[in-house]
Formats: C-alpha cells, structure tokens, sequence
C-alpha cells in the first residue's frame, strides 16, 4: 500500500508489465475497422456455356487459426446470383442482410426481383467504394456469378477499395496465384465461352480447390460449389477434396523420405 | 357567412367524406390543356395540346423527358409538374447510379403517388395541381400510368386529362380494340385523333401547338434493346401531322364508300 | 536498474491507467488506394480527336483483366452510349475513375435535361476541374483526359491532374507509360527536335513547323505508341481502345496488343 490512492488495486508495471492504453483511449481519431479478424481465403469462379461456376472452401481463420470450419461463404441472391465472399467474416454476414433487405425489397415490386447479378455487382460495388471513402471498410473481395440483362453469363469481382473488373474467370486471395494461372491454361481468355462446357467448368473448379488445399495454409479440403444456370442455382455446400496426391511431398526435403 | 366550412385545408374531411382541397385540385387537372397517352404492344405514345397564354408568348411545354426510357405529360401547373418531374429524373438516374438498372416504370409512378398522398394527410402542405401521364418502357414492356393530386396511380392502356378531354376518352374506348394490334406509327396517329377530337371548331394541330413523344422497345433496327424516348415538337412533327390527315382522309372515303354501299 | 516501463525504480509510481489518455496516436493502417496501372493518350486534329487507352488492369504483378476500359463516351445512353459528344480517359485508381466518369456523366446528363442542350466541352472541362478540385484533401487518384470537338468543330483536349489543375493541349500521354509515350508525341505530333533540312548552320537552323495531322497519321501514331510501351512496361498491353470524335459521332475501334 502507498499514498496514492487512484493507484490502489491497479498491477504493478513491475511485476506485470506496463498496460497498453492503446485499447482505453477515448481521443484521437475514431478507430475503424484496420485490420480483418475472422477470414475467409480464396473464392474462385469461372464462366461456361450457359452459365457461371463457383467454389469456396468452407473455413474461417482467425489469423493462423482455423477457427470455423464450416461456414458458408457462397451466399444466394435471388434465384439467379451468388455472391462469393472472401475477406472478413463479419463483413460478409453484415453485407448478406444488406442483399437480404433488398432482395424482400424487390419482391413487393409487381414485376418481383428483377436485379439481376449484374445490377447486383453494380450495387455492392458501390456499398464497398462508399465505406473505403469513409475510411471505415468492408474488408471482402467479392466474386459476382450469374447473368447480365441479355441473360448472358456474368462474373465480376468488387474489393474493399471499390475496384471492380470482370473476366472470363476470377479468383480473390491466393487464388489470383495459384488459380488464375490453372484455369487460364484450361480456357485461354479467346477460347469461345459455347466451348467450355459445365461439367469441364466444375472439374476445373475443384481441381483449384485442391491445389489452393495443397499450398494456401488458410485454406481447408471442405469447400462449397455453385453452379448457375438458366433452369437456377445449384448449390453444394459439403464437398471434399478427393484423389489428392502428396507425391511431391517426396521431392522436398525435411518433408517426405528425405531428411537431410 | 361561409359557404363552405370544410375547404381550408387539405387534410380535413367534410361531413360527406370529402376533401374539398383535393377536390379543387383535380380542378386545376381539367383546366390544363389535353394530354392523351396510349400503348400498344411495343410502345407508349404520349401527345399533348400545347397552350400560350398569350399570342407573343412561347407555348408551354406538355411532354418532358425524364429518362431514356421514360417520360411524362402534364395537365395542370406546369410548375408542381416541373417539380415531380426533377424528383423523377433524380429517382431514376440515381437507380442507374447504384444499380445500373433503368428504374422500373411502376416503381417510380407509386414513388410520386406516395408523395402526393403525404400532401393531402399532412397539416400545412398542398396537393400537387398537376395530374401526370406517364409513359415508359422497362423489363415487362410498355406502361402507361396516369396520376391524380389525390395521389391516386393506375396503369392504363389507354387515358385522356385535361380540358375537354372526354372527347378524346371516348374516341380511345370506341378505339381501343384496333390499339393493342396497332404499329408505332398507327398508335401515334391514334393519339393525335384523340387529340383532335378535343379540339374546338376554330382550332386545328399545327407544328406550333402539337407534342408527341414516344417510347418502345427495340425493333430490327434499334441497336439499344430499348427505343429510347423521342420528343417530336416543331418541324419533326409534319410527317406526323401529314399521316394524321392522310388516315383520316382514308377514313372519311371508307364512310362515303359505306353509306353508298348501303 | 529500471522497471519495465523504463523509469528508474526508484522514481516510478509504476501502476497502470496512470498515463491512458497520452498514448501514442495509432496509425492508419488503411491505405485507401491502389495502382491498376495503364496507360492513356489523346491527340487532336483539325476535326477530330482521339483518346485511346489499353485494357489492362493490374495489381502489383497480377493481372485483375485483360478487358477493363479506361476510355468512356461522356452524356450518353448507358447502354449503347449513343448521343455522347465528349469522350473521358481516367488512369490511375480505377475505382476513382470510374466514379469520377459516373459523376460527370450524370453532370452532363443533367445539364441536358435543365437546359435543353448539349453541354459544351469547354463548360464540361471547367465542370471537371470543379468536381476534382473538390476534393482537394482526398483526391481522385487519377490522371484523366478530356476530348471532343470546340465550339468551331477543332478537336479540344484537356489534360488534368488528380487535383483539377488543367489545361487545354494539342495532344498528352498519361499513366504508367506517360514517360516514355509523352516524349515520342512531342517529336512526331508537335515536331519538337525537328529541323527543315539544309535550312541553316547551327541556330540559324529551321526547326519544323507543327500543323494539325490528318486522322490516319494519328491513328498510326496512337497505334504505335502503344505497341512501343507494351514492350517496355509491364503494366501496359492486352488491348488498345481508342475513340475517334468527328462531327459525325464518336467511333470506338478496338486493337489487340500483346499479352505477355
């Protein structure tokens, strides 16, 4: 005990370490969001003759710590869109009841929901570009699937700083790596979309999952797909990664057989 | 003293259910010059009777464009409809903003009724003196919607406000069967019949006095998928006016060969 | 000896909460920009001008898309672009650009439909400086160029920078490959280094005249620029577009470039 009371009670520096008040400050600037918390890797997509493709594992990270493991980051909108979601977690939930409201919204209309999943990108293009003007991101890049107003297929992808571009296919995170690359070999960017067929387009898709698996360590071999099509979405939401083959593993050393 | 208690304001009923403000408003719709909309299957056709109020002033404007796939007639004050019509264009660029989707006709017709009807419940405010057709394209098609001050909306396939427009109703209803099968340009000379039949002795549809403005959806020829919304006013008008009296020339001959025939 | 929190022991009160409010400010870690590379460039003619762009996107080595337009027809229908006068190029951030190109687009728009006329490029340009300079303190990172015809029917150019200073010109490069397209349009549009042959020794020596170049000398010249830049910067290729105002309209023309 001393003689100054306000200091009664408190841990002393000495025995437990100074505390950071950075967490206890009430001036300065308004702290937004700075960094994600709760992620999701990769998202990976590719158009095909008559429709779009989707796939995300099912993981979220905390940090280095896979957190969840079965958390849906593949989200319907409507009967003709999926938004794909990569990037922080809570984010994504609080953007999934913004698409929630609207799609109710919508469907009052007497016409019913008639955004399509380029209107869509449109809109959260510009809820992402709003945020990061105010400082206070939504800390996703997102992936668009479904059809534009001449029911032509779509994807685009939007990211926290509202940039936006679109391709025959798109993948966020690691997947712009190792993906991207892949799926570029299959379905050269001048191969006609009439020559890649659905079933190729899935193959495809769950071939990346598994290198993503091999090599992204934020990733998990639980994944969801999505296809969209004329006829709707079909949405798979408890794949496994199979026929994996670790026998390159062989080859690298302090991995396999090799030790030395 | 009085004659009419219940006619101060727009927000109170009178012992027979009526609000006399709104009442006198819809007033103010039937001393506006003629305006008649119509569609048929691919597009919506809006014609106005253009009125100056003076021999050395201007003629006022009938027909605005508020989008490239939709526009309005006015029968009324001129100045409430010019501002309905920029809380439209905002409305609709600003859905092309956030969704890069033209705003749906319906949507923005109950937008403006919403707005009507806040004024004939809220103490202080005043209802529109202006009823409104108005005439678009969007996912379903073409649409005609006619609105009232009372805040009153409805989708019609034929309609006729303003002054002596009864003629022009009753030339659409003998009409309307030959409307929905009519082309682009049957359906404006349609509208400009209408339009004349309201017409006093002494007038006649000249390029001055005459607005039409139509909106479709895209034939072979558009490269849009929309026929965006043309205004026709001065010399555009003359091959409009020129099919005009060459269908009623046809029409009056058809009558002659009947009545000879019989 | 000291404590923890650096006082010596003998001088520390050494508690806690003593100093919460004189924490460090903690810095912003939300770099609200990014690159997307490319490269812009427009000449003028007597009767015409010419903004082109490639159609590349880029983050840091990735490639986002082979296709993401920088050039845009300014106050026409936004489908098909029709009706447009006044053409715009935005390099930088992307997503900057594209919401300046929404902002002036819907500008122009409304100047039309309150005044009855097209808007004039000179009023345009100024409109543009204003929309810039407004925000000065956090500005549109980007470098844009504005075209079309003058009141005369001269092909007008203005060139500005991320904060709205502009200026008219006869022709600018802008973007990632600006320094090395820039100074070939300086000898081949406005003839700089180019002297009349045999007309004089030293300063007595003629330097060539700059006059304004038909369309086809500046198509080529465009056409050339890039195909050079594209060898000489990665952030450069995939596609040329290019917009040609005339009187009659604007015309877009489309040009492959290499993709490596």
């Amino acid at each position: 005990m001393n003689h100054f009371p306000e200091a009664w009670g408190r841990p002393r520096d000495d025995v437990y370490g100074a505390y950071n008040p950075l967490y206890l400050q009430t001036t300065g600037p308004k702290a937004h969001t700075q960094s994600p918390a709760v992620t999701g890797t990769s998202v990976v997509a590719v158009k095909f003759n008559g429709g779009v493709a989707i796939a995300a594992d099912n993981l979220a990270s905390y940090g280095s710590l896979a957190r969840f493991t079965d958390v849906k980051r593949l989200r319907k909108f409507g009967e003709s869109a999926i938004v794909g979601f990569s990037g922080d977690v809570s984010d994504m939930q609080y953007i999934d009841r913004l698409l929630e409201s609207i799609d109710i919204r919508e469907n009052y209309s007497t016409n019913g929901n008639t955004l399509n999943a380029k209107n869509l990108h449109t809109y959260l293009s510009k809820v992402l570009y709003k945020r990061r003007s105010e400082f206070n991101p939504l800390w996703n890049h997102i992936l668009v699937a479904g059809f534009d107003e001449d029911k032509k297929p779509f994807l685009s992808s939007a990211d926290l700083l509202g940039t936006t571009f679109s391709a025959p296919h798109l993948a966020t995170g690691f997947g712009a790596h190792l993906a991207i690359p892949i799926l570029r070999r299959l379905f050269p960017e001048e191969t006609p979309l009439e020559s890649i067929s659905k079933d190729e387009a899935v193959a495809a898709l769950r071939e990346c999952i598994k290198v993503l698996w091999y090599r992204d360590a934020r990733s998990l071999d639980k994944y969801s797909l999505a296809v969209v099509t004329e006829a709707g979405i079909e949405i798979q939401e408890d794949q496994q990664v199979e026929a994996q083959s670790w026998a390159f593993a062989e080859a690298i050393k302090g991995y396999g057989a090799q030790v030395n | 003293m009085f004659r009419n208690n219940y006619d101060n304001d727009a927000v109170t009923f009178s012992p027979q259910g009526r609000i006399f403000q709104v009442e006198y408003a819809q007033e103010a719709v039937k001393q506006g010059s003629v305006v008649v909309g119509l569609v048929n299957k691919t597009h919506a056709v809006l014609v106005g009777l253009k009125r100056n109020a003076e021999e050395l002033s201007s003629y006022q404007k009938k027909i605005i464009e508020v989008d490239s796939h939709m526009g309005i007639a006015i029968a009324g004050l001129a100045s409430d409809a010019r501002v309905l019509s920029n809380f439209m264009k905002q409305q609709s660029l600003s859905s092309r903003m956030t969704y890069g989707r033209p705003l749906p006709v319906d949507r923005i017709v109950s937008q403006i009724g919403d707005r009507a009807q806040t004024n004939t419940q809220q103490y202080g405010k005043r209802p529109y003196g202006v009823g409104l057709l108005v005439a678009g394209v969007d996912e379903s098609g073409p649409h005609l919607f006619e609105f009232q001050p009372s805040g009153m909306t409805q989708e019609m396939l034929a309609c006729a406000i303003g002054a002596r427009s009864q003629m022009a109703r009753t030339y659409l209803e003998r009409n309307l069967d030959k409307l929905e099968s009519s082309s682009r340009d049957e359906l404006i000379t349609h509208g400009l019949r209408a339009l004349k039949e309201t017409l006093s002795q002494d007038k006649e549809l000249t390029v001055d006095n005459t607005s039409v403005g139509v909106v479709g959806v895209a034939g072979e020829a558009g490269r849009g998928k929309i026929e965006s919304f043309k205004l026709y006013e001065g010399q555009l008008l003359v091959p409009l006016l020129e099919a005009l009296e060459a269908a009623e020339a046809g029409e009056t001959k058809e009558e002659e060969t009947m009545e000879v025939d019989s | 000896m000291t404590t923890l929190s650096g006082q010596p022991l003998s001088e520390a009160i050494g508690y806690s909460f003593s100093n919460a409010n004189s924490a460090p400010h903690r810095e912003h870690s939300f770099y609200p920009y990014t690159d997307n590379g490319g490269s812009t460039l427009g000449i003028t003619g007597s009767d015409f001008a010419i903004l082109a762009g490639d159609t590349r996107s880029v983050a840091g080595y990735n490639i986002n898309s082979r296709y993401v337009p920088k050039v845009f027809k300014i106050g026409g229908d936004d489908e098909t672009g029709d009706g447009a006068h006044i053409v715009l190029s935005v390099v930088g951030f992307a997503a900057d650009g594209q919401a300046l190109k929404e902002r002036l687009d819907a500008v122009v728009k409304m100047y039309k439909y309150q005044h009855g006329k097209p808007m004039s490029v000179r009023a345009c340009a100024q409109r543009l400086s204003t929309i810039l300079y407004q925000k000065r303190f956090f500005p549109y990172y980007v470098h844009a160029i504005l075209a079309g015809l003058d009141e005369e029917g001269k092909g007008a150019l203005y060139s500005y920078d991320p904060v709205g200073s502009y200026e008219r010109e006869q022709c600018r490069a802008a973007g990632s490959a600006a320094s090395l397209i820039m100074p070939f349009l300086d000898n081949q549009v406005n003839f700089k280094n180019q002297y009349i042959p045999g007309s004089g020794e030293g300063h007595a020596l003629e330097p060539k005249k700059a006059e304004p170049l038909p369309r086809e000398t500046v198509e080529q010249l465009v056409r050339d620029a890039f195909t050079s830049a594209v060898e000489r910067h990665i952030e450069v290729g995939d596609g040329l577009q290019m917009m040609v105002i005339t009187r009659s309209g604007v015309e877009e023309i489309y040009y492959p470039l290499k993709k490596d």
